[in-house]
């Protein structure tokens, strides 16, 4: 009979021994030695029935499909543009998928994507080589233009989008500001300087505290304490944040079909939002 | 950086906020610690917020220059490690590297504070040379204000190693003997953004900006060593501005480095 060695929930670093005996089934941030489950990764450690993961804290963002990214143009090439997401491989966006427009050969690319220009993208394939394609026909998918750009850890973007976009949408009330959340980490935001720095600051603190519960109420009364007006929370409350928790867990669970919360959608709503700040311009 | 980021940090500017919130001529949260490298006779590390750089000051005895044969010698080396900023290559020291190193020299060197006759052993034959070196370990802008500090708090930090009979140092024994340091050079950069000029500018600002003047001014607020930087040009006038901005926040940072030696 199997031994679970660590607790669910619990943090457990590289090589650690999660379980011994063949009961347990070595899910991703884990791997099987022998008749032992040992950890390959930083992060939490989660138990679902057999099935050993572990959520990970810490390290690069890892490009999977349909993500919606925040990229910045590092080349132009012949046929497209080499974007720089963040992540250990570059992407490509091929000129089929960077505009509506026809783009007539030898046409000049730097009229829609020019070096150093930021655009929010959608992960369309990612390769067994890890060759990332992205593109920008889409929902919210547009250049991003003038703003700023912050980067997070990209483990954390659940929690800076919240559940149905709801953290982000709070700060953005509360500050006035645009805000374009890549699930690479890489944030974009515009509004008024000082309004700017207080939703990085409110960003930093969801970074930093995200582990820690009651994290909604905590950034609430950050961003009331620091532009001096009431924010009214979105039928939200602690029990939903809870809820929320359980349904992060299943997110590094995509490839199992669990796909009734999972980021991309609150991401989604997310890019909506961007859409109509940019409509109010 | 593109134009439109530039123009964001421009408009923010304009309306007297930076990026991190900071007013104009604000700088980030100063932190000096000295002494706490042992493999160096003098050390110091600066924090401006975030962003962090050592000095080391090294001794030896050596042959002096030809033509300066009673004179000490001094030198001011800056590499930026690849491992303080993703932009920074390894290999022979990029321009940005030898410009700090310069800056950096220049206003030690030509502030007299040292008296290079002091560090004269013995004629033509043996004299003290002082090598300063200077790295940041993590890389946010204004560099040769950082890097000038440290190099100037090191110094002052530095205990001459003890001379054995045979004339051969041993640097694990320390003397009580201080480099002396007639004044304290403190070099600070004022950069010129659309007619508004700021202090301590951050990586990002470094990039957006039109021009930077570099004053190193002494105690008594007399300016020994000047650079100028960036593409914009300056007026007269606002030259003037920009050396009242350097004294009075070289005034400032001097204070942080006497509170720490």
């Amino acid at each position: 009979m199997g031994e679970l060695l660590v607790k669910d929930r619990e943090i457990v670093v590289p090589g650690q021994i999660i379980a011994k005996g063949l009961d347990f089934l070595p899910s991703h941030g884990t791997y099987r030695l022998n008749d032992d489950v040992i950890a390959n990764r930083l992060g939490m450690l989660s138990v679902e029935g057999k099935v050993i993961r572990t959520i990970p804290m810490s390290g690069r963002y890892i490009p999977q499909r349909n993500d919606t990214i925040i990229g910045k143009v590092a080349d132009i090439l012949m046929s497209g543009w080499l974007f720089d997401i963040n992540a250990p491989y570059t992407a490509v966006l091929p000129l089929k998928d960077a505009s509506f427009d026809f783009i007539a050969k030898g046409a000049d690319l730097t009229k829609y994507f020019n070096l150093e220009d930021y655009a929010v993208v959608k992960v369309t394939n990612v390769t067994s080589q890890n060759l990332v394609d992205i593109s920008v026909k889409g929902p919210g998918l547009k250049r991003l233009r003038g703003g700023r750009i912050i980067y997070a850890n990209s483990h954390k973007v659940p929690r800076i989008i919240g559940k149905k976009g709801s953290m982000v949408s709070m700060v953005k009330r509360a500050t006035d500001c645009k805000i374009v959340v890549g699930q690479n980490g890489v944030i974009w935001l515009e509004g008024s300087p000082e309004m700017e720095v207080i939703a990085i600051s409110a960003i930093k603190k969801i970074e930093q505290e995200s582990h820690i519960s009651g994290l909604t109420d905590r950034v609430k009364e950050f961003l009331e304490k620091a532009t001096g007006k009431p924010v009214v929370l979105e039928e939200f409350d602690d029990q939903r944040n809870d809820q929320y928790n359980n349904h992060e867990n299943n997110n590094g669970n995509n490839h199992d079909g669990n796909y009734d919360d999972q980021d991309h959608s609150t991401d989604f709503d997310n890019s909506k939002y961007a859409q109509k700040g940019e409509q109010n311009e | 950086m593109n134009q439109e980021r530039k123009e964001h940090i421009r408009n923010a500017l304009k309306k007297g906020t930076r990026l991190d919130g900071r007013k104009l001529t604000e700088l980030r949260e100063v932190q000096i610690q000295t002494g706490f490298l042992s493999t160096a006779e003098g050390s110091a590390r600066v924090k401006f917020g975030d962003a962090e750089v050592i000095a080391g000051v090294k001794m030896a005895i050596e042959k002096p220059f030809d033509d300066t044969p009673e004179d000490g010698v001094l030198m001011v080396n800056a590499e930026l490690l690849p491992l303080s900023n993703p932009e920074f290559e390894s290999g022979p020291p990029s321009i940005e590297a030898i410009e700090t190193a310069r800056v950096i020299d220049r206003g030690i060197r030509e502030s007299k504070s040292i008296n290079t006759k002091e560090l004269c052993v013995k004629k033509g034959e043996k004299v003290w040379t002082l090598a300063i070196d200077v790295v940041p370990l993590n890389y946010d802008g204004n560099l040769i204000v950082m890097g000038g500090l440290a190099a100037v708090a090191a110094l002052l930090n530095a205990r001459f190693p003890k001379v054995k009979e045979d004339g051969t140092l041993d640097y694990h024994e320390h003397t009580d003997k201080k480099v002396a340091l007639k004044n304290i050079p403190i070099p600070v950069t004022v950069c010129k953004i659309a007619d508004l000029f700021i202090v301590d500018p951050t990586a990002e600002e470094e990039n957006a900006i039109d021009a930077r003047l570099t004053i190193t001014s002494l105690d008594d607020g007399k300016i020994c060593a000047l650079q100028k930087g960036g593409v914009g040009s300056l007026s007269v006038e606002d030259i003037k501005k920009m050396v009242d901005l350097a004294i009075d926040t070289a005034k400032m940072l001097r204070q942080k480095i006497v509170e720490v030696n």
